[in-house]
C-alpha cells in the first residue's frame, strides 16, 4: 500500500514537471533568444547563444522609450484602481446598509450591465466621450470605473453582509457621520476584499490594448501595451529587438507575481468564485 | 438605522454615473445606431433594418462568426480539460512542489493578450521551423501560413494562457470537498479513479457552471491574442467576430454598420450564456 502511494506520488510529480517544462518553454525561447545576436537567431533558434549578448536590451529599451511607457502604465493602472475601490465600496456601502426595493433595483441594474459585451458598445462609447472631450487618461478611467463596476460592487456587498449592522450604528450614537463610518470602520475591515478587488482589475488594466488604444492617442501616452504592439509592427522582421522588447515588457509583472503570487492566486479565486 | 437618502445617493452617485456613461447610454445609442448609417460623427440616414439584411448575406462576417464559434468550443474543451487536471495533480499531496506547479500554470494568464501573441508568433514562426529542421517533421513547418494552423495557433495560445485560470476555479472547489468523505471512500476500498469519480466529481459540479460560463464568454470576446498572433491572416481566414467588428468600423468607418454586427454579437453571446447557465444549472440539480 505504502509502496503504491509512493509510486503514485512520484508519478504525479513526474507528469507535474514535465508540464510545467513544456509550459515555460515559450518564456525561456523568448528569453534565450533575446541574448543571441541577430544571426545566432536566424542559424539556430532552439540552441543555446555562441556568446551570449546583451546589445539587443539598451536599443530596445530606448525604442520602447520603456521608463516613460512604464510611468503611463502605472499612472493608468494605479489611478484606475483607486477610484474604482473608492467608488465601488462605497456604493456597495449604501447598497448593503439600505436594504429594499430601490437597493435591489440598482443591484439588478450592475448584473444586467455585467452581461454586455465591450464590443456591442464600443463605437457609441467612444463617440460619446469624443464629444466631450474625454479620450484621455481621465475618460479611461471612468470606462473602467463603469465597465468594471458591476464585480467589485457584487464582492465588496457580499464582503459587508459579513459585518454586523450594529458596528456602524454604535459608531453613528458616538458621533461619526455615515463617511467616516465608511472610511474608518468599513474600509479596514474589507482589506481581503479590497485585495481580490485590486488583483483581478489591476491584471486587467495593465494588460488591456483595446480600450486605450481607442482612447490613448497621444504617442507620449502609451502603456506598455500599446507601445509593444507599435514597436512590433515596426520591427517584427528585426527578431533580436522584437524579443529584447517583450522580455522587458513582461518583467515588471513577472516581478511582481514572484512577491505576490499567493495574493494573486488567491484574488483570482475569491474574485471568480463569488 | 438606515442611510438617509441623501447620503444613499451620494454614495451610490459616482458608481452609478459611470454605469450610466459607460454602460447604458452608450447601450441604447449603439441600438440606435445599427438602423441608421453612421460615420462616426453624424447620423446621416436613417436606413431602418438595412444594416441587419445586409449582414446576412456578408460572407466575412458569416464566417468570421463561424470561425470564432469553433475556435470558442475547442478552446473551451482544451481549458477545461488541461484546467481540471492541473487542479487535480497540484491538490495530490505532493509537498511544496504543488506550490511551485499551481504558480507556473497560472503565469501566462497574468501577461497581456498582446505580447503572448507575439511570443507565440515567434515560437510558431521560429521555433517550429527550428523544430523541423532538427528533426525532420514536417508537421512543424509553415505555421500560421494558412488557415487551419492558425486556427490551432490561436486555440493552443489560448488555452496555454487560459488553463491556469480555470485551474485556480477547480482547486478551490476542490479545496472544500469534505475530507472525511474521501477517508470514508478510501475505507470503503475506492480507489483514486473512483473516490475521483463518485465522490470529488459530483461535488464540484458547480465549478463546472463557473468555468464553462467564463471560458466560453472569454473565448467569444478575444481580440488581443487574435490581432497579435494572425491579425485576421492570411486573407482574412482568421478573422472572428470582434476583429470583423472593429476592423468594419474603425477602418471601413461604416459604424452603422458595424453596430448592427455588434448587436448581433450581443444577442449571440447572450443567448449562450443564458443557454450554457440553463443547462449546468439543470444538472447541478439532477446529481
Amino acid at each position: 500500500m505504502r509502496n503504491k502511494e509512493r509510486t503514485h506520488k512520484y508519478t504525479m510529480m513526474f507528469i507535474g514537471a514535465v508540464v510545467s517544462l513544456l509550459w515555460i518553454y515559450p518564456f525561456y525561447l523568448v528569453f534565450i533568444n533575446s541574448i543571441k545576436t541577430k544571426s545566432d537567431i536566424f542559424e539556430s533558434t532552439l540552441g543555446l547563444p555562441g556568446t551570449p549578448t546583451l546589445e539587443n536590451y539598451p536599443t530596445a529599451f530606448a525604442e520602447l522609450d520603456f521608463l516613460l511607457t512604464f510611468f503611463n502604465s502605472v499612472v493608468v493602472t494605479g489611478g484606475s484602481i483607486l477610484i474604482i475601490v473608492i467608488c465601488t465600496s462605497m456604493a456597495a456601502y449604501a447598497l448593503s446598509r439600505k436594504p429594499g426595493k430601490t437597493s435591489s433595483a440598482i443591484y439588478f441594474l450592475f448584473a444586467i450591465c455585467m452581461l454586455i459585451p465591450f464590443q456591442s458598445i464600443m463605437i457609441p462609447l467612444v463617440s460619446l466621450f469624443g464629444a466631450v472631450d474625454l479620450l484621455n487618461r481621465t475618460g479611461l478611467a471612468i470606462m473602467y470605473l463603469g465597465l468594471g463596476s458591476s464585480l467589485a460592487v457584487f464582492l465588496y456587498v457580499g464582503a459587508m453582509k459579513g459585518i454586523p449592522k450594529a458596528l456602524d450604528e454604535a459608531a453613528i450614537i458616538d458621533g461619526c457621520n455615515r463617511f467616516q463610518v465608511y472610511w474608518y470602520i468599513m474600509l479596514p475591515m474589507l482589506k481581503s476584499t479590497t485585495v481580490t478587488v485590486i488583483v483581478l482589475n489591476a491584471i486587467w488594466f495593465w494588460n488591456d490594448y483595446l480600450l486605450p488604444s481607442l482612447v490613448i492617442n497621444k504617442e507620449g501616452m502609451y502603456t506598455i501595451p500599446l507601445k509593444t504592439f507599435y514597436f512590433f509592427g515596426e520591427y517584427s522582421t528585426q527578431w533580436h529587438l522584437a524579443l529584447a522588447a517583450l522580455v522587458i515588457a513582461m518583467i515588471p509583472i513577472i516581478v511582481l507575481y514572484m512577491f505576490l503570487q499567493r495574493y494573486i492566486i488567491d484574488g483570482i479565486s475569491e474574485g471568480a468564485v463569488k | 438605522m438606515n442611510f438617509k437618502n441623501r447620503t444613499y445617493w451620494l454614495f451610490l452617485l459616482p458608481t452609478l454615473l459611470a454605469l450610466l456613461l459607460v454602460l447604458i447610454i452608450p447601450f441604447f445609442q449603439g441600438v440606435y445606431y445599427s438602423f441608421t448609417e453612421y460615420d462616426g460623427f453624424q447620423v446621416t440616414s436613417f436606413v431602418g433594418f438595412d444594416n441587419y439584411i445586409k449582414l446576412f448575406s456578408d460572407d466575412q462576417f458569416l464566417y468570421s462568426l463561424g470561425f470564432t464559434a469553433a475556435f470558442s468550443a475547442a478552446s473551451v474543451i482544451g481549458i477545461n480539460v488541461l484546467g481540471l487536471s492541473f487542479a487535480l495533480l497540484v491538490t495530490q499531496k505532493l509537498g511544496k512542489v504543488s506550490t511551485l506547479f499551481r504558480t507556473i500554470y497560472f503565469m501566462p494568464n497574468l501577461i497581456g493578450g498582446i505580447i503572448l501573441g507575439f511570443i507565440w508568433q515567434f515560437v510558431f514562426l521560429k521555433a517550429f521551423t527550428g523544430i523541423a529542421d532538427v528533426t525532420g517533421i514536417e508537421f512543424f513547418r509553415g505555421w500560421l501560413s494558412d488557415t487551419e494552423t492558425g486556427f490551432w495557433g490561436l486555440v493552443i495560445l489560448f488555452v496555454w494562457q487560459m488553463s491556469g485560470y480555470i485551474m485556480v476555479i477547480y482547486i478551490s472547489f476542490l479545496n472544500n470537498v469534505p475530507k472525511e468523505l474521501l477517508e470514508a471512500a478510501t475505507i470503503d476500498g475506492a480507489n483514486k479513479w473512483q473516490s475521483f469519480w463518485k465522490v470529488k466529481f459530483p461535488l464540484i459540479i458547480p465549478a463546472f457552471t463557473v468555468s464553462l460560463f467564463l471560458t466560453l464568454s472569454n473565448a467569444f470576446k478575444v481580440y488581443d491574442q487574435n490581432m497579435a498572433l494572425t491579425n485576421g491572416g492570411p486573407f482574412g481566414s482568421t478573422e472572428m467576430a470582434t476583429m470583423n467588428i472593429y476592423d468594419t468600423a474603425f477602418k471601413v468607418q461604416d459604424m452603422g454598420y458595424a453596430q448592427s454586427k455588434a448587436i448581433v454579437f450581443l444577442i449571440i453571446i447572450t443567448l449562450i450564456s443564458v443557454i450554457q447557465l440553463y443547462i449546468t444549472r439543470k444538472k447541478e440539480t439532477e446529481l
